[in-house]
């Protein structure tokens, strides 16, 4: 085999090991990619979200270890290029047939005095987001030199790690690379709304130390800017020093220069991404990084693909505001024209750049309102499909779309997927976005494309439908907004106005839960009880043979010995096998149907209430022990809990929801695996949102920080009231968050800044949640209808089912038939 | 005293087993009912006022919970869902709607004198 070495294991490297061993069907190249980071590759793209939630997990890029060699924690020292061989800080010296520098590039640090100081960090890597995080913690003013992407971003951080913000620009505005001076003062005052201030047109001459050597302030030519974090964003410097040593051309401006196959002046050598230089230019983006990787991935197996320069556009969000510039954002083409719309009341922002005749469209900037990015892009170079106005103009939004676009153009272009590359996907059977980027890797990557992928399928007569089932064409949040709307508060009466047919396994539950969460009384009242399924109609677990298991509420996971003497005595009386669940409570499993209301008359003397681990329902609050008892605690986690379990205890949802409270950012109660997630600070509490344990598992991410006792309550009633106002069926927070436009921006934009002016609202309805909570068990024992229907056979109501028995494993009770090996599977539904 | 007359003679197994009183029948709500001999049936009555009765074991996973599953139609033929693992069956037939070779046993029903009846034994 031939031996390709690749320096450097960042994002071009991944892609490139990527593609070549995807197509490398023949196994003709082994590969090693040598990467002095301590972890393999992942997203830098996505690093800020770090300071969101994402965990060094969640930024992770596909694991390559099973296609090739990656040797982490190791540097690349010197290449021999006479001997064609590396040599790395470990100590191996590795021979190879051809060589990729793929070694990015290095944040440029400006030579002012002071630079060196504790507290200076770069923004570029895991490794220095770490740092950041560790000085910020004594830390409580920061600055950024640099105004630029990237600098926002950092702003960003900081001020999410609780730090008073500053950034320091050169240029007269905020982002002059992508924007022009018109956005950038729209963007400017939205920034400024967030608490950054920016301090544009201004050089830093010196970063001042204080007490005990660590930075203090900046010196901002004569005036002193209190920073005792500084992070640096003053553009990048490609890392070329290992092609320079080797004797290799460089580019102008740094970077191994290379041509259009993406070779060095060594035909054995290549460079790709940040690292190298085509024509003159160092790209600093990832879209022209995965083209040259592609591009070498082709030529080394004896492909003729060419890289040929690469689009700059660019959409993101910036401390929430949307920001977007391509093609020639700053009308430097001969003649060319611009068409602004600037409503500063609205806070919205766009530009169209257009040929001399307004025929061609050359190119934009968009903040405050980035959505008709993705249509705009793909038209840069072509003829205009209307007046250039309407397209930017609040409803013009849909005037452009990728129906009228021609198949070569290009609908993502981070990966470069084109409208004929994802029309043949469709007509290959993809049938939805995420086949759509399994099968062409669009929208994997910044997302923005994803909008036109809906489109695509939708023009293609794909149906995406949102029907509940085949009893109901509408979707659970709509038929969740027609019963509040209309007040109905019957299945028949719904299925009557809005379905046909008589309803099924599918539909019932669902409005049955809808029609719980709206207040509607006790689940087993009246025709309610014929829509539940079996575990909410007998308020238990039904498991595999039959029986049922019994879980009484504990909130917090708090119990005094003498309702664990109950339990356990309960569980003895009535041969229960006990178990101790993930949610700080116990779990009483072999109950049949006819034992449950004497079970549940014992627990409920005792004090104990409903669980509700058979419903789609909160389930537990779990906590930590906190300051009542912890050394590290900084907050009461255990009286959080319970306070929170009981507020939302019998809430109705479209899935499960799970909550846990944590003393300190230690963690102990693993909150952020959880759909409500509450992790104490010095100052309150921070609230995260969206985890997952189970099959897709997620961390949740940070919603809100610093709340007080009230603010926090505050923030998740309107947060979970969102949430089963418009989540799909059986659908978790985790998954809800990434179906919804806008994602948990959208979310933080309805539940913390109000803007949908549905608040109050929202929290009326946790008001009456709260006010109308019964426990579900006390009402079946009051009521002697309910209790009838715990027989298990209507004529012997006591009579054990025969088919039920148990075997002893461990000292007790186990399901001894039917025997099955494992479960079958469950029917496929369309 | 008490001496015997006639030793009874011992009664024919009876081909109606009396189920339930009509009105505790909800609508699209089962109920279990236990056979001479061990054997169970799950008996339904839907919203037209239909009664049905199939074996109440779930051939999929051997557990009897037929008569807890939810009652519903599939294009207007009226089905139950198994609680266990949701695999329907046409209440008419008892023809499995998810594997065309599995089928559960129906048996007779009756309603009479504000009682429901099911026949000891399958149709
Ligand atoms: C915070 C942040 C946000 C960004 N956001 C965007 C965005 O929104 N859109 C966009 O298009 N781009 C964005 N970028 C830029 C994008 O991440 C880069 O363009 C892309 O990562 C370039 O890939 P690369 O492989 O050339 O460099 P890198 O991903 O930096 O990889 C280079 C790797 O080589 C290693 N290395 C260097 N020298 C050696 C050596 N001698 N031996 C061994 N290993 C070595 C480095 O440690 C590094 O791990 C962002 C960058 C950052 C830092
Ligand atoms: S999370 Fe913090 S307060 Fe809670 S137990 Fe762990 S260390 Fe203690
Ligand atoms: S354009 Fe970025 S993922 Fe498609």
């Amino acid at each position: 085999m031939a031996r390709l070495i690749v320096i450097g294991n960042g994002m071009a490297a991944h892609r490139l090991i990527d593609a070549l061993t995807r197509a490398d069907t023949a196994g003709v190249w082994h590969a090693t990619a040598i990467g002095e980071e301590p972890r393999p590759a992942y997203d830098r793209v996505a690093l800020s979200t770090y300071f969101d939630g994402a965990t060094e997990t969640d930024l992770a890029l596909a694991d390559l270890s099973g296609r090739a060699e990656i040797r982490t924690g190791e540097r690349a020292t010197a290449i021999d290029r006479a001997a064609k061989t590396v040599t790395t800080s470990a100590g191996a010296v590795l021979g190879y047939d051809a060589l990729v520098l793929a070694t990015g590039s290095a944040p440029f640090i400006p030579p002012v005095p002071g630079a060196d100081l504790p507290g200076c960090h770069p923004y570029r890597t895991i490794d220095d987001l770490d740092a950041i995080t560790a000085s910020a913690r004594t830390a409580a003013t920061g600055a950024v030199i640099g105004g630029g992407l990237l600098g926002l971003e950092a702003a960003n951080a900081l001020r999410l790690l609780g730090l008073d913000t500053h950034v320091v620009e050169l240029a007269p505005h905020l982002m002059p690379a992508q924007i022009d001076q018109g956005a950038a003062a729209l963007l400017a005052r939205m920034v400024a709304d967030l608490g950054v201030t920016a301090h544009t047109g201004t050089a830093t001459t010196a970063i001042l130390p204080g007490p005990g050597g660590r930075a203090a302030a900046l010196d901002l030519d004569g005036t002193s800017l209190p920073a005792q974090v500084v992070v640096f964003s003053a553009g990048i410097r490609p890392r070329d020093d290992l092609a320079r040593a080797a004797g290799l051309d460089l580019g102008p401006r740094g970077g191994a220069a290379v041509d259009d196959a993406c070779r060095t002046s060594d035909p054995a050598v290549y460079a790709i991404g940040e690292c190298a230089s085509h024509n003159g230019t160092v790209h600093g983006l990832l879209a022209p990084a995965n083209a040259m990787a592609d591009t070498v991935a082709d030529r080394l197996l004896g492909g003729t693909a060419a890289f040929t320069g690469a689009d700059s556009s660019t959409k993101l969000k910036l401390l929430g505001v949307d920001v977007a510039s391509f093609g020639d954002a700053h009308g430097r083409t001969e003649g060319a024209l611009d068409v602004v719309v600037n409503d500063a009341a609205s806070r919205r922002y766009a530009k169209l750049v257009v040929s001399d005749d307004a025929s061609t469209l050359l190119g934009g900037v968009l903040v405050g309102d980035a959505t008709a990015y993705a249509a705009l892009r793909p038209l840069v170079g072509r003829a205009l499909p209307g007046d250039p106005l309407a397209l930017i103009s609040p409803a013009g939004a849909d005037t452009a779309g990728p129906s009228a676009l021609p198949d070569d153009a290009q609908i993502c272009s981070c990966n470069a997927v084109t409208k004929g590359d994802l029309r043949a996907a469709i007509d290959g059977g993809a049938a939805d976005v995420p086949a759509l980027k399994a099968a062409t890797c669009a929208g994997t990557s910044c997302g923005s494309c994803v909008p036109m992928l809906k489109t695509l399928l939708a023009d293609a007569g794909v149906e995406q439908s949102t029907a509940l089932c085949e009893h109901f064409t509408r979707s659970r949040a709509e038929l969740m907004e027609i019963a509040r709307a209309t007040g109905i508060t019957t299945f028949s009466e719904l299925i009557a106005r809005h379905g046909t047919g008589r309803g099924c396994d599918v539909c019932k539950p669902a409005v049955a839960s809808i029609l719980a969460s709206l207040g509607n009384g006790h689940i087993l009242a009246g025709e309610q009880a014929a829509l539940q399924d079996t575990n909410d109609h007998f308020l238990a677990n039904l498991q595999r043979n039959g029986t049922y298991s019994v879980v009484p509420r504990i909130p917090g996971g708090e119990i005094t010995p003498d309702r664990l003497i109950t339990i356990g005595e309960v569980a003895r009386d009535f041969g229960l096998y006990t178990k101790i669940t993930g949610g700080q409570r116990i779990d009483l499993l072999g109950a049949r149907v006819e034992q449950l209301p004497a079970i549940w008359a014992r627990l409920v003397d005792a004090g104990f209430e409903s669980g509700h681990a058979y419903g789609k329902a909160l389930r537990t609050v779990k906590s930590c022990v906190g300051t009542t008892w912890c050394r590290y605690g900084v907050q009461d986690s255990v009286t959080m809990a319970i306070d929170l379990e009981l507020r939302y205890r019998g809430l109705r949802a479209p899935h499960k929801i799970k909550a846990a409270v944590s003393g300190c950012a230690r963690e102990c109660a693993e909150a952020r695996s959880k759909d409500v997630g509450v992790i104490a600070t010095d100052k309150g509490w921070n609230l995260y949102v969206g985890g997952n344990g189970g099959f897709t598992p997620r961390h949740a991410r940070l919603l809100a920080s610093d709340l007080d006792d009230t603010g926090l309550v505050r923030c998740i009633d309107r947060f979970l009231m969102f949430y089963i106002r418009t989540a799909d069926r059986l659908q978790r927070t985790a998954a809800w968050l990434e179906t919804l436009d806008g994602g948990l921006d959208r979310v933080r934009a309805v539940v913390v800044d109000d803007a949908l002016g549905i608040a109050a609202d929202l929290e009326a309805d946790m008001a009456a949640h709260v006010a109308g909570y019964r426990d579900e068990w006390r009402g079946v024992l009051e009521d002697p209808d309910k209790l009838a229907r715990f027989a298990s056979f209507s004529n012997a109501p006591q009579a054990p089912d025969p088919t039920i028995s148990f075997t002893t494993v461990r000292d007790q009770p186990v399901p001894a038939a039917p025997v099955h090996l494992g479960m079958p599977a469950a029917p496929a539904r369309t | 005293m008490t001496a015997p007359t006639t030793a009874p003679a011992r009664p024919a197994a009876p081909a109606w087993v009396p189920a339930c009183a009509s009105h505790r029948l909800q609508p699209e709500r089962g109920v279990a009912v236990l056979l001479p001999g061990g054997a169970q049936a799950a008996l339904f009555r839907t919203h037209d006022g239909a009664l049905y009765a199939l074996d109440n074991t779930d051939p999929f996973t051997g557990a009897a919970v037929l008569s807890r599953g939810i009652v519903g139609d599939r294009a207007g033929e009226p089905t139950v869902a198994s609680p266990m693992l949701k695999h329907r069956f046409a209440l008419r037939t008892g023809a499995s709607l998810d594997d065309p070779a599995v089928r559960l046993a129906a048996y007779p029903v009756r309603e009479d004198g504000g009682r429901v009846y099911v026949g000891a034994r399958p149709l």
